[in-house]
């Protein structure tokens, strides 16, 4: 029995037309909606996956732009309170200053007030002095008639009754 | 049990569920048993021409029994056997028998030859007289009564008819189609519940992925691969499906047909031919970038290599698949045939690892082909397809 003596046209003829409308009916009711689900799977799969790289990538942004923000922050920060400092600096000095000067001035108020208080006290002593030994002088002068002795007495006891007060 | 069930929330789940395993438990049993009921027969024909009543047990006869079931027979025979009374008996079920004669269209079932396969049954169809001698139907010249074979045992006086019955192979045909029908319409409606198949479709999905991935997207180029699917995963599909059917007891050797794979690789061939661009013709025809002579002298030989691709397509489907058949069944029948060295248990024991062993490597060589043939066929397609931006 060779191959060709074995070939049958019947069944050759029904394997055509069984096969056609196979492929025909697989591919229509079976093959299509499978591969498109698959596709779709697929392409679900790689949106999924696109989308988690996109959150991942977002996320990295907005943690930079939080570490900038706070490095902002934070330089901001050391430049309020770094211009604090000065301020509370200056206001000091200022103050100091200021203070000093009002203490020169009361000083100097003072010591002329003092000076003047001096000299009127000066002044006060000088007239008193004066008006003592006027006094002393015209006691002395009318008692010089008595006695040298008598005068050294008077002389003595006026200057004891004297007080420098 | 109770405690483990009071667990979940809703009970009534669970016992859904689980009537949803058992009854996919008793269709996969159901199914078992029917394949493997017919274990206890062996793969075969109906009756053999043999002496000793219908046994198959000398070596005329196992050579005879072989070549049977590797021809296409018209009833589905699933073993006989000869009972006490010293009865021939058949068990399988008769198919149509469908065949165009001169006188027009006949339509009988099968069993009206009685099992007969010598022309010894002469059936008369409204004028026309019909026999079936190896498994092919001829018709008798006008006049004649019974059939006369020459010394080759070629009838003289007879004609073949075109046979358009449901054999076996046709039969196995229709089968393995539904399989893939209702295999892969339960996967494609499951993707409406779900992108993630459940169940059998488990099992369906990568095949189809493998078919897509490893076997035309490569081979096609992704822009064109997607045109072709459907004839690359049905034909990858139908042949795989008829090369395991053909390793069950159910005898099938639908893609050891030569008509069949021939049809196959036909198929091939012309989606090749239909779907090649100006460049395939250009290249088969005249040869870019070579001499004028050699573009002549190539022309021939390229024109030559688009036929013999089909060709050798469906020559190793064939021959593969006819060579594992006459194989397996060779050395299942060195039981009979070792007996007299052996004793029954020994040659019983070498027949069986043997033949398990061969079994295991045609299961292999079942997906092989399929696989080869595919691909095959996806590369040719590929070629057709390609584009030549170089020249």
């Amino acid at each position: 029995m060779g191959i060709f003596n074995d070939f049958s046209i019947g069944l050759f003829l029904m394997q055509l037309v069984i096969l056609a409308l196979l492929i025909f009916i697989m591919a229509k009711f079976a093959w299509k909606p499978i591969l498109n689900a698959l596709n779709e799977r697929e392409e679900g799969i790689q949106g999924a996956l696109d989308a988690a790289e996109n959150a991942r990538k977002e996320m990295q942004n907005l943690q930079a732009d939080n570490e900038r923000l706070l490095k902002e922050a934070r330089a901001e920060r050391d430049a309020m309170m770094k211009e604090a400092r000065e301020i509370k600096d200056k206001i000091i000095a200022d103050a100091k200053q200021e203070a000093e000067e009002q203490t020169t001035t009361m000083i100097d108020n003072a010591k002329a007030t003092i000076k003047q208080e001096q000299q009127a006290a000066i002044a006060e002593l000088k007239k008193t002095v004066g008006n003592l030994s006027i006094e002393i002088a015209q006691k002395v002068v009318r008692k010089e008639l008595a006695s040298q002795d008598d005068q050294l007495k008077l002389v003595e006891g006026m200057l004891e009754e004297v007080t420098l007060n | 049990m109770c405690t483990f069930a009071a667990k979940f929330t809703d009970p009534k789940s669970i016992f859904s569920k689980g009537m949803m395993v058992a009854n996919r438990t008793i269709k996969f049993l159901t199914l078992l048993t029917l394949v493997f009921s017919s274990l206890t027969a062996f793969a075969g024909g109906g009756d053999t021409t043999s002496n000793d009543n219908g046994r198959v047990n000398t070596k005329e006869s196992i050579d005879a029994y072989i070549k049977h079931h590797l021809a296409d027979s018209h009833d589905f025979a699933l073993f006989s056997y000869t009972n006490n009374a010293g009865e021939r008996k058949h068990i399988g079920f008769p198919l149509p028998v469908i065949v165009w004669t001169s006188e027009g269209l006949r339509v009988f079932m099968s069993s009206e030859f009685h099992h007969n396969d010598d022309g010894a049954v002469v059936l008369e169809k409204d004028g026309v007289k019909l026999t079936k001698i190896h498994s092919k139907i001829y018709e008798l010249n006008a006049g004649e009564e019974a059939v006369a074979f020459d010394e080759e045992h070629h009838a003289t006086n007879a004609q073949k008819v075109l046979d358009l019955s449901i054999t076996k192979s046709v039969f196995g045909m229709l089968f393995a189609g539904l399989l893939m029908f209702f295999g892969f319409r339960s996967l494609a409606s499951g993707y409406k519940k779900g992108p993630i198949p459940t169940g059998a479709a488990r099992i369906l999905e990568p095949l189809v992925l493998y078919v897509r991935d490893e076997i035309a997207r490569p081979n096609i180029g992704e822009k064109h691969y997607r045109k072709f699917m459907g004839f690359l995963l049905t034909v990858f599909f139908f042949i795989w499906v008829l090369n395991l059917l053909g390793l069950t007891p159910l005898g099938f050797n639908v893609t050891g047909q030569i008509a069949v794979t021939v049809c196959l690789a036909l198929f091939t061939f012309f989606i090749v031919q239909f779907s090649g661009n100006k460049d395939y013709w250009k290249h088969i025809f005249w040869m870019p970038g070579v001499p004028v002579l050699m573009k002549l002298v190539l022309a021939p030989i390229e024109v030559l290599g688009m036929l013999t691709k089909p060709f050798s397509l469906f020559v190793r489907l064939f021959a593969n698949i006819t060579a594992g058949h006459s194989v397996v069944m060779g050395i299942a029948a060195l039981m009979i045939l070792l007996k007299a060295k052996f004793g029954t248990a020994g040659a019983t024991g070498i027949s069986f690892f043997l033949t398990l062993f061969l079994t295991i490597i045609e299961l292999l060589v079942a997906f092989l082909q399929a696989y080869i043939f595919t691909m095959l066929s996806s590369l040719f397609i590929g070629m057709a397809v390609e584009e030549h931006d170089h020249h």
